[in-house]
């Protein structure tokens, strides 16, 4: 086996970095949830898909150190990746930045996150990256327990009263633009013309999200919203203000007492 | 959201792993069953507890009353030739 590029490495980092930071940022937003869920079932139920999300972001952007620091133990830790950068330096999707709102804007973009991630975890299982793939092999069943639960609350916030049904659909308003942005691969070029069997072109996957989305859109009679704006960028360091604030508390703790451990 | 009073109460078996019967764990409130079904996953099989989960809604379980509680089960005391313990097991029988 050769030994990689450079150009190769610093593409992979970056792609790591952006499937990490996804998983770190959605992890905290759904954690925010934890004392303030409608009940205290489904504060568990956030708080696991949170664990769940935190443990894919501890792996990805431990990796992603390794990676950048040429073997194990020699480049940034996951702490100092999560805890030490600053905005521009994160390339998640802007999706997960959305803010929870009320439930239904939650479930919402967990709806749409999860089963972009099922497709993603699924097709990585194929993915020339060990680490990827091993990721991915147990990725793929927590996610697919998220994308089943998002669905559960779509089904009967859509089709439940009146007035679920209007918070269900406005919330597919607020979130529907930030699709786009995931499936564009103009912010992930580089990372798929240095990574050929490695990294996946998020594009592949929109047909299988939308087959399952739509049916569930429409099970729940809600109506498929046709933004007229979308986000993009996330993948470049470019961000929406709501980050800036998810980082300051995400990361007080630790810069104001740097290497601070139970 | 209306609240807890808005949701049934359901009861919770966890089957720990083939072969053992189910267990009453506990209790929680959802909607309806499947959603009974995710929550008890969640609340009660975090640690790898269990390999098949029940939910029972507490309104369909008839239950035996506190204040029958002598006449069901007092008379059931004194009977002690109702517990196997008159029989000699023969040497060589190890699963009994």
């Amino acid at each position: 086996m050769t030994a990689p590029t450079t150009r190769t490495s610093a593409a992979l980092v970056d792609y790591v970095t952006g499937l990490g930071d996804d998983a770190l940022v959605l992890s905290h937003r759904l954690a925010e949830w934890i004392t303030r869920a409608p009940q205290l079932e489904e504060d568990i139920a956030l708080a696991n898909i949170s664990l769940d999300l935190l443990g894919q972001a501890r792996t990805l952007l431990g990796y992603a150190g390794e990676l950048e620091g040429g073997g194990a133990g020699t480049g940034r830790s996951e702490d100092d990746l999560a805890y030490l950068r600053d905005e521009r330096e994160f390339r998640n999707l802007q999706i997960v930045e959305i803010g929870n709102g009320d439930f239904a804007v939650t479930i919402a973009r967990q709806l749409i996150f999860s089963a972009y991630q099922f497709e993603l975890y699924s097709a990585l299982l194929g993915s020339a990256d060990e680490t990827l793939a091993g990721l991915a092999a147990k990725a793929v069943k927590e996610v697919a327990y998220h994308r089943d639960h998002a669905t559960q609350w779509t089904l009967r916030l859509g089709d439940g009263t009146e007035l679920s049904h209007r918070r269900m659909q406005a919330a597919l308003a607020s979130t529907w633009p930030y699709i786009e942005e995931i499936f564009d691969p103009a912010d992930v070029a580089d990372a798929l013309a240095a990574l050929p069997g490695i990294a996946v072109d998020p594009a592949t996957l929109r047909p299988a999200w939308a087959a399952y989305v739509r049916p569930v859109l429409a099970q729940a009679t809600l109506t498929e919203p046709r933004p007229n704006r979308r986000t993009r960028g996330g993948r470049r360091g470019l961000h929406t203000e709501r980050l800036g604030h998810l980082l300051a508390t995400m990361q007080s703790l630790h810069r104001a007492h740097p290497g601070a451990s139970w | 959201m209306s609240g807890q009073r808005g949701w049934p109460l359901w009861e919770v078996f966890v089957r720990a792993r083939r072969g053992l019967s189910h267990q009453h764990v506990g209790s929680l409130h959802a909607p309806d069953a499947a959603m009974a079904l995710r929550n008890a996953r969640d609340v009660y099989t975090r640690r790898g507890e269990g390999v098949s989960i029940w939910v029972v809604p507490a309104s369909a379980i008839a239950a035996s009353s506190p204040d029958e509680k002598d006449a069901f089960f007092d008379p059931a005391l004194d009977k002690a030739y109702r517990h196997p313990t008159f029989y000699d097991v023969p040497e060589g029988v190890s699963h009994l």
